[in-house]
């Protein structure tokens, strides 16, 4: 069967990529920190060794629309264009193509189906940046084939949070029964307290700092029973009018399993929103110990592996600029992010 | 009260360039052309297979033909397309990064939670 290699929930950040290219006056005085945590984030699926990534994400009214719009779907193509004209006007984000992995998706499929979620499908989708920012922050290179899972956490009427913690758990079960020996990656990206298009939008931090706080308790332990005691879709209007993406990390919640402390935890406290990431180890040598002070130890041990990450970098930058037509622009920032990366062991146990 | 037809019209004009650059210039015309030749059409559908029943009420009409965010926010437009749309419209002529977006939260200031329904 399938191994599951690593479980990552974290924000999107649309800017990423644009604050972290940028040079001179035009980069942004966060700009470091973020980078620096973002590519410790990274090592922790690059040294999960992943074989296939499948995605969690929602598409922001870009191929869905209020005309048929699904709640759950998932891709099953052999190929995903990725990023759309306004995503590259607003957050100078490059198309990409990104390979699909068909068996995974039809086994997801199928299962999902007969474990009774009514998933729609697609065969021909195109990803925006709920997928590519993970994409650019933990696998740049984009090199693996992923299998696209689309929650509608966007359009009322949506479905209850305590269905994405369901869906999330019954991923986890039918990657772990998928008859493979490949190495899956389950990685998805939701958002804590944000606003778009209202009054406390763009504000020196996230709409709700007592939310985030609390948000990010309830993840780094998975803790699902607090969080689905605490959070409805009504609830969720008041921490910021986009807050319901926090139902993705319900989902991861469920991937993980109930209460399952994560091997990694960091947060920043960005203008506007607090970005997150978590990453567990399901098998626990990846991850190195159980959460807490084992996490720590984990983490000196892959600092020995870094040298070897480095060299996946260098590799990765190849895979980058021969990636896709969209991306050549992105080298050069890829070389700014490699003298960043000497000094990015930015890192706590817990947030 | 047609929310959903706010929500094409500002979703079908952040997909298209030139559409952006036309309302940016000419709201009301866009807006009156709009009505008139694409309301109705349905996106996933041949142009003759086309909706009979769309329209925009008046002060949806008004608040689209003003470039009037306020007020479209006040209907219950969707928040993520309102303001996708119109950092396209009016970033570029604020100086400073993210002027624009502050002063569309600050000219909504007034509100706090609940807001207006934007469910369809």
């Amino acid at each position: 069967m399938a191994t599951i290699a690593a479980i990552i929930a974290s924000t999107h950040h649309p800017f990423y990529l644009r604050a972290t290219t940028a040079t001179g006056d035009d980069r942004p005085p966060f700009a470091d920190e973020w980078q620096a945590k973002i590519e410790a984030f990274r090592e922790t699926l690059t040294r999960a060794r992943p074989d296939v990534l499948v995605m969690v994400g929602s598409d922001h009214f870009h191929q869905l629309w209020l005309d048929n719009m699904p709640q759950f779907l998932i891709g099953k193509a052999p190929f995903y264009d990725a990023n759309y004209y306004n995503e590259e006007r607003e957050f100078g984000l490059p198309r990409m193509k990104l390979r699909g992995h068909e068996d995974l998706s039809a086994h997801l499929l199928r299962g999902g189906i007969d474990a009774g979620f009514d998933l729609a499908f697609s065969n021909e989708l195109r990803v925006d940046h709920s997928i590519t920012c993970p994409i650019i922050t933990l696998r740049p290179q984009a090199d693996l084939p992923i299998v696209p899972v689309y929650t509608n956490i966007f359009a009322p009427p949506m479905p209850q949070p305590r269905r994405f913690a369901e869906l999330g758990r019954a991923i986890r079960a039918l990657v772990e029964s998928w008859p493979s020996d490949q190495r899956v990656a389950i990685i998805g990206t939701g958002h804590l307290s944000l606003e778009l298009g209202g009054p406390r939008q763009f504000g020196p931090h996230g709409p709700d700092p007592e939310f985030d706080r609390k948000a990010v308790g309830w993840i780094a332990s998975s803790d699902l029973d607090a969080a689905l005691a605490e959070v409805s879709l009504d609830s969720l209007w008041q921490p910021g009018n986009a807050t319901h993406g926090f139902m993705d990390f319900m989902l991861m919640m469920g991937v993980a399993g109930d209460n399952a402390k994560a091997d990694y935890a960091d947060s920043l406290d960005l203008f506007h929103t607090m970005e997150a990431y978590f990453t567990w180890y399901p098998e626990g040598e990846a991850g190195g110990g159980e959460g807490g002070a084992g996490g720590a130890e984990g983490w000196a041990g892959g600092a020995e592996g870094w040298a070897g990450g480095a060299e996946g970098w260098a590799g990765g930058a190849e895979g980058w600029a021969g990636g896709a037509e969209g991306w050549a622009g992105g080298a050069e920032g890829w070389a700014g992010g490699a003298e960043g990366w000497a000094g990015g062991a930015s890192r706590k146990a817990a947030p | 009260m047609s929310k959903y037809l706010v929500n094409k019209f500002l979703y079908t004009i952040d997909r298209d360039p030139d559409l952006v650059e036309r309302y940016r210039q000419d709201p009301a015309g866009t807006v009156a052309w709009w009505e008139a030749e694409r309301a109705n059409v349905i996106l996933n559908c041949p142009g003759a297979e086309r909706s009979t029943w769309l329209s925009f009420t008046d002060a949806e009409r008004d608040a689209l033909s003003g470039h009037d965010y306020v007020a479209l926010f006040e209907l219950g437009a969707h928040n993520f397309l309102l303001l996708t749309l119109f950092i396209a419209l009016f970033e570029r002529d604020y100086d400073e990064p993210l002027a624009f977006q502050r002063e569309f939260a600050a000219r909504l200031s007034h509100w706090s939670v609940p807001y207006p329904d934007i469910a369809t």
